[in-house]
């Protein structure tokens, strides 16, 4: 075979892997309420060092970021964090075939880069053109891949087993560490934790919510997770709600003594 | 002949059977709501709900306000039964009926406790579907300094009347959420449902 020919041979297995891969079609989703959780001992542990952290740091930390940082700035910050993630998203884009998502993604970082001035400013939204998050994660989700097991992360927090690796791919493949040695990736990594902290502090009152008043913060923290994370994978797609009305044994106006309805 | 006795009867039990069950659910057979009245109601709570939060009045004032709006709105009953699932079976009607205002009111704090992100926001109720014997109607909350973000509204009128029976916030549903909290507080009473009826009057 012509040495020409032989990338482009490769190039058409891999299209035709992706292809038979994406023909698979999505992991089915678990309804809202399914939880697997086989590692829960574990996994409460880990929140509770969690807790741990976010209150001895991560929470006063971020509480003065966002009271010594401006709001324009942080907001700056956070859009050239998100735009250097972009990347990343087109990488995963194609592997999911969602081609559409790709060009937007792409579309939205060469706007950002050169018009909004490095990332710092975000005129593509202004545009209309939306960042389509997504990860490696999902990308096996697409794949036809099952979330697995709930996981608690270090720090990181809520995730399931897939997302787990998938989080481990993403951090190895990133074209924008890919690009960058140091010192430039570890300004970029400096940025992501930035960025953390910044959603720390956007999310405050929601977090300490589920951390601190919660009656039991595990069991909240991740039914909010799981849930969260299945409409994002859902992508729009139909929900098969849950009808309280079928699966009531009995009335619950029926009540003998008082009109649950009266004043 | 024999066979075709047998067959009328199970025709006539399995029609009896389906008039029992509609003398119990007269309302589940016979709906007659309207995707308009799914959507009326989500836009009349909108709009009530938007006059309370710009009333300036007291928080706690507020929140008995919207334990009124919960009343007349959401059919709280269902609610609460499917948000203590199997434990409601073997609660007691004063159980239950407790159980129905102290979640109400439950609900009115810690819900009510964030509505003052939707101060100078708007909800603009977008339109409506049917699912099965209910209705989705979907709504776009425009808040201050956010993205704009979908929130749905499920409708039945299981209880005769139109009502609310659950609302989802990107993915997350009012009910499941509530159903762990409550099920973390009858675990953290040992199944006791009077115990976690308490420590729900001091939950936010």
């Amino acid at each position: 075979m012509s040495p020409v020919l032989r990338p482009r041979l490769h190039l058409a297995l891999a299209a035709v892997a992706l292809t038979a891969l994406a023909a698979c079609g999505p992991a089915t989703l678990p309804p809202a309420g399914v939880v697997n959780d086989p590692d829960e001992q574990a996994n409460r542990a880990m929140h509770d060092f969690n807790v741990g952290v976010d209150r001895a740091i991560v929470r006063p930390v971020s509480l003065g970021y966002g009271q010594v940082v401006p709001e324009p700035l942080r907001i700056g910050l956070r859009n050239a964090s998100s735009n250097l993630d972009q990347p990343l998203y087109v990488v995963n884009n194609v592997l999911q075939l969602r081609l559409q998502d790709a060009l937007q993604n792409t579309f939205r970082f060469l706007v950002n880069s050169t018009f909004g001035l490095g990332g710092l400013l975000d005129p593509a939204t202004d545009m209309g053109i939306f960042a389509a998050d997504t990860d490696f994660g999902e990308t096996m989700h697409v794949w036809g891949i099952s979330e697995g097991g709930y996981v608690v992360l270090p720090v990181l927090g809520p995730s399931t087993s897939r997302d787990t690796v998938g989080l481990l791919v993403d951090t190895a493949m990133n074209p924008t560490r890919l690009a960058f040695s140091t010192p430039e990736s570890d300004y970029i990594t400096g940025l992501s934790v930035t960025d953390g902290l910044n959603t720390r502090y956007e999310l405050g009152n929601e977090i300490d919510r589920v951390y601190y008043d919660s009656p039991d913060g595990y069991r909240q923290a991740r039914i909010l997770y799981l849930q969260n994370r299945r409409f994002e994978l859902r992508n729009g797609g139909a929900v098969d709600y849950l009808d309280p009305y079928a699966e009531s044994q009995e009335a619950p106006y029926l009540d003998p003594y008082e009109d649950p309805y009266a004043q | 002949m024999r066979n075709n006795t047998g067959l009328s009867r199970r025709v006539f039990l399995s029609l009896a059977a389906a008039f029992a069950a509609a003398a119990i659910q007269p309302t589940r057979i016979w709906a007659t709501m309207t995707m308009d009245a799914a959507t009326n109601v989500v836009a009349r709570l909108v709009g009530e709900l938007y006059t309370v939060i710009n009333s300036g009045r007291p928080e706690a004032q507020m929140y008995s306000e919207f334990e009124d709006l919960l009343d007349r709105y959401a059919d709280m009953p269902i609610i609460a039964q499917s948000v203590l699932g199997a434990d409601w079976r073997r609660a007691s009607d004063g159980q239950r009926r407790t159980f129905v205002n102290v979640f109400k009111a439950y609900i009115s704090r810690k819900y009510g406790s964030r509505f003052r992100d939707l101060v100078g926001g708007r909800i603009e109720v977008e339109g409506s579907r049917t699912i099965r014997s209910f209705f989705e109607v979907t709504s776009v909350a425009h808040l201050r300094g956010e993205a704009p973000f979908e929130i749905v509204w499920l409708v039945s009128d299981g209880s005769g009347e139109a009502r609310i029976f659950n609302l989802i916030i990107e993915g997350i549903n009012l009910r499941t959420t509530e159903a762990e909290e409550v099920g973390a507080l009858l675990d953290r009473n040992r199944g006791d449902i009077d115990a976690m009826i308490a420590d729900l009057r001091n939950a936010s």
